[in-house]
Parts: C-alpha cells; sequence; structure tokens
C-alpha cells in the first residue's frame, strides 16, 4: 500500500496504547482529496505533524475531533472511534486552532472558565483550573484584562490554556507557534515540550516547520498533499551516524596519516585540521586519542555527529515522489 | 526565615512540612482532575445562562450594560407613569392593556433586541469563537439552541418584568384583581410567544451580519420598516376596499402578528388599532404562521450552523 511502511515505528517513544490511530482514512471534499489512504500510529508524547499548507492537516485533526465523518477508513483517538464517539473523545481532548479565536471584550480568566464549563466541568472546578491553568501558561496578573489588548503572544497563551483547563488525555495543537517572534516561539515550544514532560498530557502538534518540531518531537509524522510521506520517532532519525568529526590545533596531516596506518577510513575535512573518520569500533576513537597525545598536538574537538532530520527528510520525500 | 519555627499542626506523618501562611508559594505542578465531567445537558445549559449574563452585560465591560439597562429603564417607566396616573386620577381601568403594551413599545423592544442578538451570535462568528465550541463535548444544534433559549429567556424577562411592573400598579390603584390578574397572565402568555418570534428572526438577521454593528443596523430596520411597511399596505389595502386582505397583512409585522394571535385566543382588544381576521379561520392562520415563523428560524439557523467554524 505504502511504500514506506517498513520506516514506521509506532510505539516506541512511549509505552501503553497509541494516542491516534488512523487506518486506510480518505476524505474527499468534490473532487478535491484532501486525505489518501492514510495509515499512521502516533504514540503518546509529542507528535509532530509537518506538512506544507494545505497537505491534509487541518483535516485530519477535524477528523480526530470526530467533527468531519471520513469518506472511508477509519480513525480512533485514545482508543475511541472518531466517527461514532465524537462527543466522548471532545470530552478528553484538548484543541487549540490555529485561527484567531478570542472574543476581544472578556477577560482571559472569564473566557477560560466559560469554556472550562463547556467541556463539562462544574462551575467551582472550572474557576480553579482556569486560575492554574493560565499561571501555568504564563498569564499572571494580566488575565483579569480584557483579550482584546493582549499581545499575540498572550493569546496564543489563552488559545494554549483552554484546550488544557479540562485536563485532557490528549491535546491537538495547530500551529500554535503561528506569528510569533523566535523568542516567543521558542517559549512556546518549551511550553509544549512541558505539556508532555510535566503535565504527562499527549500533543499532537502540526507546523510547516520541520526544524522546530524536530526540537520538542518525540515522534514525527509527515504528510504531503494528503499522503503520508513518513512516519518516525524522532530518536530513529537522528541518531547517531557513524562518523567522528576531529579537530586539532595542527599537525592534522600527520594524524590523518597515523590513522590510515592503522586501517581507519579518513575522510577528507574542509580544513587540514578538521576532518571525519569513519567509526569502525571503538579502537578508532582511541587512536585519534593515542595519535594525538604521540604527536603532541591538541586536540580541539571529537564529536560524533548526529543526523539532522532535514537531510533524512529531502531525498525520503523525493523518492516518494517518484514512487507515487 | 530562620526564626520560623516547626510549624504547629504540621502533619505528624512526615509529610512535606507545610509552611506557614504567607511565607512561601509552593508550585505544586500540573494537577490532574479525575473529578465528575458534566455531558451534554450541561453544556447546554451553562451556555444558556452564559447568554443570558450576557444579554444584560454580566461579566462584560461597563460599557456593554449602559444599551441593555437604560433600555430596560425605558421600557418600565411607562408602567410607573401609568400606575400613578390611576392612583392620582382614580380611573377604573388600565389607560393601556397588558397585550397592548409591547405593542405601544415596539420601538424600545427592537431596540433592545438588536442590541442582544448580534452580541449572542455575531461576536462568536465574527472572532472564529466556533471552533472552541466546537471542539467540546456539544452539537451544532446545541450551541444554536442555547442561543435561541437564552435570547427568549432574557426577552421574555424584560418583558414579564413590564407586565408583572403594571399589575402591581394596577393592584395598587385597587383596580379588579380577578381582571387585573387575567389580563396579566395573558399579557405574560403573549410576551412569552413575542420573545420567541423577536429571538428567532433577530438571530436569523445576525448569524447572516458577522459585524456587530451592521447586525443591529439590520435588526433595528428589519424590524422598524418592516413594521411600517405593513401599515402601509394594511392602509392601502382598506383604502381600495380589501377589508379581508387588509386583516390578513398584520401577519407580516411580528408584532402584529403576535397581537393579532394574542387577540384571536385571548379576545383582548388589538393594539394600534388593527382590524384581525375575525373567526377560527383568523385566529388557527395566526397561530400558524407564529409556529411557522419560530420554526423556520430554527431550521435556518440550524442550517447556517451546519458549515460554521471551519473545524
Amino acid at each position: 500500500m505504502d511504500p514506506l511502511a517498513a520506516d514506521r515505528t509506532p510505539g516506541q517513544v512511549s509505552s501503553g496504547e497509541p494516542a491516534v490511530v488512523v487506518e486506510g482514512l480518505t476524505r474527499t471534499f468534490g473532487p478535491v482529496t484532501a486525505l489518501s489512504q492514510l495509515d499512521v500510529v502516533m504514540p503518546k508524547g509529542v507528535v509532530g505533524l509537518v506538512g506544507a499548507n494545505g497537505a491534509g492537516k487541518s483535516t485530519l485533526i477535524k477528523i480526530l475531533l470526530g467533527l468531519l465523518p471520513p469518506t472511508s477508513g477509519q480513525a480512533r483517538v485514545l482508543g475511541m472511534d472518531c466517527a461514532t464517539q465524537g462527543l466522548a473523545i471532545r470530552q478528553i481532548v484538548g484543541y487549540m486552532p490555529e485561527s484567531e479565536c478570542l472574543p476581544p471584550d472578556v477577560s482571559a480568566t472569564e473566557f477560560v472558565v466559560h469554556l472550562a464549563r463547556m467541556s463539562g466541568l462544574p462551575s467551582a472546578v472550572a474557576r480553579e483550573r482556569t486560575a492554574d491553568t493560565l499561571r501555568h501558561v504564563g498569564l499572571y496578573e494580566e488575565r483579569y484584562r480584557p483579550i482584546g489588548g493582549y499581545s499575540t503572544g498572550m493569546k496564543q497563551r489563552v488559545k494554549l490554556a483552554q484546550s488544557l483547563v479540562h485536563d485532557p488525555r490528549l491535546v491537538l495543537l495547530d500551529e500554535p507557534t503561528n506569528g510569533l517572534d523566535p523568542a516567543g516561539r521558542d517559549e512556546m515550544l518549551a511550553l509544549i515540550q512541558r505539556i508532555s514532560t510535566d503535565f504527562a498530557i499527549s500533543v499532537v502538534v502540526t507546523s510547516h516547520l520541520l526544524g522546530e518540531l524536530e526540537r520538542i518531537a518525540d515522534h514525527l509524522v509527515v504528510i504531503e498533499n494528503g499522503v503520508l510521506q513518513r512516519s518516525t520517532s524522532t530518536a530513529d532519525a537522528t541518531q547517531l551516524s557513524g562518523v567522528v568529526l576531529v579537530e586539532v590545533t595542527d599537525g592534522g596531516p600527520e594524524l590523518v596519516a597515523r590513522l590510515r596506518a592503522a586501517g581507519a577510513q579518513v575522510a577528507e575535512g574542509s580544513g587540514t585540521h578538521l576532518f571525519t573518520v569513519e567509526l569502525a569500533g571503538e579502537w578508532v576513537i582511541d587512536a585519534v586519542r593515542d595519535g594525538a597525545a604521540d604527536l603532541g598536538i591538541g586536540l580541539v574537538r571529537m564529536q560524533r555527529r548526529r543526523h539532522h532530520l532535514t537531510e533524512i527528510f529531502r531525498p525520503e520525500q523525493g523518492g516518494a515522489h517518484v514512487q507515487r | 526565615m530562620s526564626s520560623v519555627e516547626p510549624v504547629r499542626g504540621a502533619p505528624a506523618s512526615g509529610g512535606p512540612a507545610a509552611a506557614p501562611p504567607g511565607d512561601v508559594i509552593h508550585d505544586i505542578g500540573f494537577r490532574h482532575y479525575d473529578g465528575q465531567r458534566f455531558g451534554r445537558s450541561w453544556v447546554v445549559r451553562s451556555l444558556l445562562v452564559e447568554t443570558v449574563r450576557g444579554v444584560f452585560g454580566l461579566g462584560r465591560p461597563a460599557r456593554s450594560k449602559v444599551m441593555p439597562w437604560a433600555l430596560i429603564g425605558i421600557l418600565l417607566v411607562p408602567p410607573l407613569i401609568i400606575a400613578l396616573s390611576i392612583l392620582l386620577t382614580g380611573g377604573k381601568e388600565l389607560p393601556i392593556s397588558y397585550t397592548q403594551y409591547p405593542g405601544a413599545m415596539q420601538f424600545v423592544i427592537s431596540l433592545f433586541v438588536a442590541g442582544a442578538a448580534p452580541y449572542c451570535v455575531s461576536r462568536d462568528l465574527r472572532h472564529g469563537v466556533m471552533p472552541l465550541y466546537l471542539s467540546r463535548p456539544m452539537k451544532r444544534s446545541d450551541y444554536v439552541l442555547a442561543k435561541f433559549a437564552g435570547l427568549t429567556i432574557a426577552l421574555f424577562a424584560v418583558l414579564a418584568l413590564t407586565q408583572t411592573l403594571l399589575l402591581v400598579g394596577a393592584l395598587l390603584a385597587k383596580l379588579s384583581v380577578g381582571d387585573q390578574l387575567a389580563g396579566w397572565a395573558g399579557g405574560i402568555l403573549t410576551v412569552a410567544v413575542l420573545a420567541l418570534v423577536l429571538s428567532g428572526i433577530s438571530l436569523v438577521i445576525a448569524a447572516f451580519t458577522p459585524r456587530r454593528g451592521l447586525g443591529v443596523a439590520a435588526i433595528i430596520t428589519g424590524l422598524l420598516v418592516v413594521s411600517g411597511i405593513t401599515q402601509l399596505l394594511i392602509a392601502i389595502a382598506d383604502e381600495k376596499g380589501y377589508a379581508t386582505l387588509a386583516s390578513y397583512l398584520p401577519v407580516l409585522d411580528p408584532f402584529s402578528l403576535v397581537d393579532g394571535f394574542a387577540v384571536g385566543v385571548l379576545g383582548v382588544e388589538p393594539s394600534n388599532g388593527v382590524t384581525y381576521p375575525a373567526g377560527a379561520l383568523g385566529v388557527l392562520s395566526f397561530g400558524a404562521l407564529v409556529v411557522a415563523t419560530i420554526a423556520a428560524c430554527l431550521a435556518v439557523l440550524v442550517r447556517r450552523y451546519r458549515k460554521v467554524g471551519g473545524v
């Protein structure tokens, strides 16, 4: 069915049942196919959903919330069927939309209390949890002022707070870093990571920027034009490559010669004092150390290189295009 | 802090010692909630209550309270004056009947509805709040029903208050208790129907005008212009001798539609000197049209919200 099926690593990041299971999911709008035969398992933890605008991310979220019936196939959220158990799903799932969604004439407190009740919390609990949640997302005294006067960063925090206030098991965050400056972006990403690690709430977060999800996601799902491109755990994708980067103060060529003599595969680097060595075994590292000591040269760094997600995805996406 | 002694009453079990109040704020982290989660009926009821409060400007900035309460004030002044006038002149009956009162205050009531309906629905449409509602354990039609019921209840409460004030005035002036109570009951029934009809119509207009100002203008225009045109058409039909047609034309205006219904059912005096069709057919057709208007408005609203919200 899907050429990349072998790459999927369901449930590796954390144990227990997966947060989201999607099987053969297709959704068409008239002649337009938004999602095509999507098969993906999203484990608990932070799952990054990456795709360009119009890739089908929002359609997938609508289906997961039980607001849009799939044309065919099925989706399950926390073990519940999206097509038939929408109300039950929405009781324990939070959603932060991408668009502006806050009325300007009420305070953050009033609004979040109201939405907490809309999620089924009793009034007293709604008030208590609103105060807690707003504090956790970093809104303090300003929470009593009308939202109309908030900055974009504060509005994003209110949007995040309303998705968390009813203590969901899973939150779906649609482009939470949209419109934020770099500092605000970093804070939002740190907050999202805390939702998973400190609050123990699973997160599915969408973005069209792979680079920012790379930093926080345990698992990445890439879709393009409604077709799954890749679903992989971040740990697998960024695992150590078998290469060590070595930088020395001087005497680079001599060290390279010694290593080659010892049987190591050395690739020429960008300069005479910077080169990479194929890591055939632990002895290679020892050889670099001993060689540098014998030659009396300073070792500036020895670094095992990690794969970058972007360098992994790019060729894969190209390949998928061809196969499709 | 060094002077702090072991706290009296600290847990003996050796758990984390509680600090004296006011000294330390503990970050207890994110707390989970394992308590009860209510279902749709609670959600709808909460939304309804929120709507009613909002119509009166409660929980909103001070400037949102000005219009509704000014209009409520204006609606409550005439009953006071009426009560005073019968007290002073010693009249035998109210100068204006219970069912005639809403017709007489048509302009003010229209203004009140025109301010309230856009608050109920335009705001959520304009600022994209619908996705937040739709992502909660409720259905689209729940939202529509809660908003409709909320506005109806708020409007009914205001109108019922004017009726009750009229009753109190009449009783203070020692008019016949039985007659007044019967008149008041009829008035309450009439304003309940009027609240349903006006809420339906104004919500439909507001739901199609996401810009609040436009919504207000559209509802005022809708209610007042339609009323004016209806009067004009009745006058023309009368002039040309189409008496039956003239008696049915009031159905075009929500206020006279409800008034005609009340006249037919309760046998009270019509307001604004309109003549309504006599006999069972007239009562039936006015009643059927009242029901049809409310049903049609709800159907249009539910249909409108089928696609709304983006989610």
